[in-house]
């Protein structure tokens, strides 16, 4: 039965995406649909995972699309930190499709099943594997956040008539934060790279592992460049790249974690 | 009548007279407090700069009427009466409701009328209704202000620059802003700002005396224009407005200060023709330059869309008035209800009294049922006329649309 909770979850991501994009060109009382939207979907697929888990022994998401499913849903509660207001709407715009297309294919791959693959019963792995997701889900918020700073520059340097309307949070507000959400991951992926390394003499280093080191030096780069050189729009853009880095390794997981 | 609203403001009264109505939250509260014990209800002021309402519900509406004209004619001479104006109701919840929405405020859509409303209702004298009225008040004026865009139409440029500020640094607590030129439209610029929460960094004038007296004023320092481009670096909005030939900024000037920013955004706005700063400076990273063509295009893009986000801001307005309506009239007729409800619950005991003899043989299951039956058949006959009942009320109550008395 728990399996069924996709369906709620998958409807209320999609309508909170469908809801975005209209509140984007109509702003009112769609904004607030979505979020309710967002709210619901994540509760059901709370339920759902929590049901995975009653059912599975150990850690039931060591397969690619159940890893997806948790990802998702990573993604959406970091986005519903601080994106169910107003003025962070547009944040959803980019978020919620996204949220809602990856868990459509974690549903089709069978990540969305009560009965998992195998589960891990390495507590050294469980937790690698939980906070490197929860690592990659902020770094796709921050690379939505800084997506959204980078746009608003532009308007505003190319005097966009109709910046006003478009009831965006300011500039400074949402630098801040990204600065804020890649900080936070940073700390998640450093504590998710630990027990990687623990790991290391019995299982070597591949290039999943290179390419998340990778991946940290990224977003310390990032950090440094924005707090200590005060580079906003280079360590904005970096954060989109650094997105592109998270989609690789989500791909990469893909292909050598098929269970 | 349940709810009455005796007040004046700036669509009717001049100046003269709406400054000594004008009270701060204090005295309001406390003269909203005599009010209701005078009247034996509730009462509330609200006064801002540009209204003085008086806020009643009480059993004796004309005497309410009565002490509430006495009380602000009191403060402002008898003058005032033919600038008071009276609504009731619904009429009445409507207007507070377009009020706390900034629809009724001299610069329509401002957001600081929100707040004075919430003040007067943390500290007025308030009871049921008046509580509820302006709960649904502060509701209504956050609904606004989040689903429409009333608050982002800004009218002039001077507003617009405020604005833009404001998209640029969010919350302007702790920007630092510079004025270069003590003219009159840069002046009422800096003042937005100012008003929005910034600080005066310095103020640049040719004129010493008069740089110097604005300075004092807006609580800045002053000085000499030649030395502008070394102070911008301290600055995060700078308004300028000289009547100088020349430029007063170059490209160089702001590129040599923006390393020490650290990424914070430098907003510029360039009142001046001829303009004052440089455009080359719109192209360094972090710099956003407005002249006076790029504000009023903001403000003819805003107006364009205005006159929509005003008619649905009046319409959440007068949605929320009906519920308010609704809830006034079920608060009346409930004693009704209650006494109907009760009269039918004796009828219903008392025959199934009358029948005790002839259900004694019931069971003990039977006899709930049967209770249960009787209930149900009550609860279904009241149920029509019950509605009915709530809906006349209503329509009673919206009946006279809003008045105002000049």
């Amino acid at each position: 039965m728990a399996e069924l909770l996709v369906w709620p979850a998958l409807l209320a991501y999609g309508e909170a995406a469908v809801a975005y994009a209209g509140n984007a060109r109509h702003p009112g009382s769609l904004g607030r649909l979505a979020t309710w939207g967002v709210r619901v979907g994540w509760l059901a697929q709370t339920a759902l995972l929590a049901g995975q888990a009653a059912r599975g022994e150990g850690f039931p998401w060591g397969t690619w699309a159940g890893s997806l499913n948790l990802f998702v849903w990573l993604v959406v509660g970091a986005y519903l930190i601080w994106g169910c207001s107003p003025r962070y709407r547009m944040l959803g715009l980019a978020v919620m499709p996204l949220a809602a297309a990856l868990l459509g294919v974690s549903y089709l791959a069978g990540g969305t099943a009560a009965e998992q693959g195998p589960s891990w019963h390495d507590v050294l792995l469980v937790v690698h594997v939980s906070f490197v997701l929860s690592a990659f889900a902020g770094f796709t918020v921050a690379a939505g956040l800084a997506a959204l700073e980078l746009w608003q520059a532009r308007l505003l340097k190319h005097h966009r008539a109709t910046i006003l309307r478009l009831r965006l949070s300011s500039l400074v507000a949402l630098d801040q934060l990204t600065v804020k959400t890649i900080a936070v991951s940073l700390a998640a992926l450093t504590l998710g790279l630990a027990p990687g390394f623990a790991r290391l003499p019995e299982h070597g280093v591949d290039l999943l592992i290179v390419a998340t080191v990778g991946m940290w030096l990224l977003y310390a780069g990032i950090l440094a460049l924005r707090v200590q050189a005060g580079r906003r729009v280079l360590a904005a853009s970096l954060s989109l790249v650094g997105f592109g880095l998270v989609i690789v390794l989500q791909l990469g997981l893909l292909l050598t974690h098929v269970a | 009548m349940n709810l009455l609203l005796v007040g004046t403001s700036h669509r009717l009264a001049p100046v003269e007279l709406r400054e000594r109505v004008a009270l701060d939250p204090d005295r309001a509260a406390e003269l909203g407090a005599q009010l209701a014990a005078e009247i034996d209800g509730e009462a509330l002021l609200l006064s801002t700069c540009n209204r003085t309402e008086v806020y009643l519900s009480a059993s004796e509406a004309a005497r309410a009427d009565r002490r509430a004209t006495e009380l602000l004619e009191g403060l402002a001479g008898a003058e005032l009466d033919p600038y008071l104006y009276r609504l009731e109701d619904e009429a009445a919840a409507v207007h507070l409701f377009r009020v706390a929405a900034g629809l009724d405020s001299l610069v329509p859509g401002e957001g600081e009328i929100l707040g004075q409303v919430r003040t007067a209702y943390e500290r007025g004298t308030v009871g049921p209704l008046l509580d509820r009225v302006f709960n649904l008040a502060l509701h209504t004026g956050k609904k606004v202000r989040t689903d429409t865009a009333i608050a982002e139409s800004p009218g002039t440029t001077s507003s617009a620059a405020a604005a833009l500020a404001a998209q640029v640094f969010g919350d302007l607590d702790g920007s630092r802003i510079a004025i270069v030129g003590a003219g009159r439209i840069g002046t009422r610029a800096a003042r937005r700002l100012i008003k929005r929460g910034a600080t005066l960094s310095f103020v640049a004038n040719r004129t010493d005396a008069r740089g110097r007296a604005l300075a004092d004023e807006l609580g800045g320092e002053t000085i000499p224009l030649e030395r502008v481009s070394d102070a911008v670096a301290s600055c995060d909005i700078l308004v300028s407005s000289t009547s100088s030939p020349e430029l007063v900024l170059t490209k160089d000037d702001v590129a040599g200060v923006l390393a020490a920013r650290k990424g914070r955004p430098l907003l510029l706005i360039d009142l001046a023709v001829p303009r004052d700063l440089d455009p080359a400076i719109n192209e360094l990273g972090d710099c956003y330059l407005y002249d006076i063509d790029d504000l009023q295009a903001v403000v003819e893009e805003t107006t364009r869309g205005r006159e929509a986000e005003f008619a649905k801001a009046e319409a959440i307005a007068v949605a929320e008035g009906e519920r308010f309506s609704a809830w006034l009239a079920a608060r009346d007729v409930a004693p009704v209800i209650a006494s109907l409800r009760q009269r039918a619950e004796e009828i219903r005991r008392s025959e199934l009294a009358k029948a005790s003899g002839r259900l004694a043989d019931l069971s003990e299951g039977e006899r709930s049922a049967v209770e249960s039956l009787t209930t149900q058949i009550v609860n279904k006959l009241l149920h029509e006329p019950i509605v009915r009942l709530k809906e006349a009320a209503a329509e009673e109550h919206r009946g006279p649309e809003s008045r105002l008395e000049g």
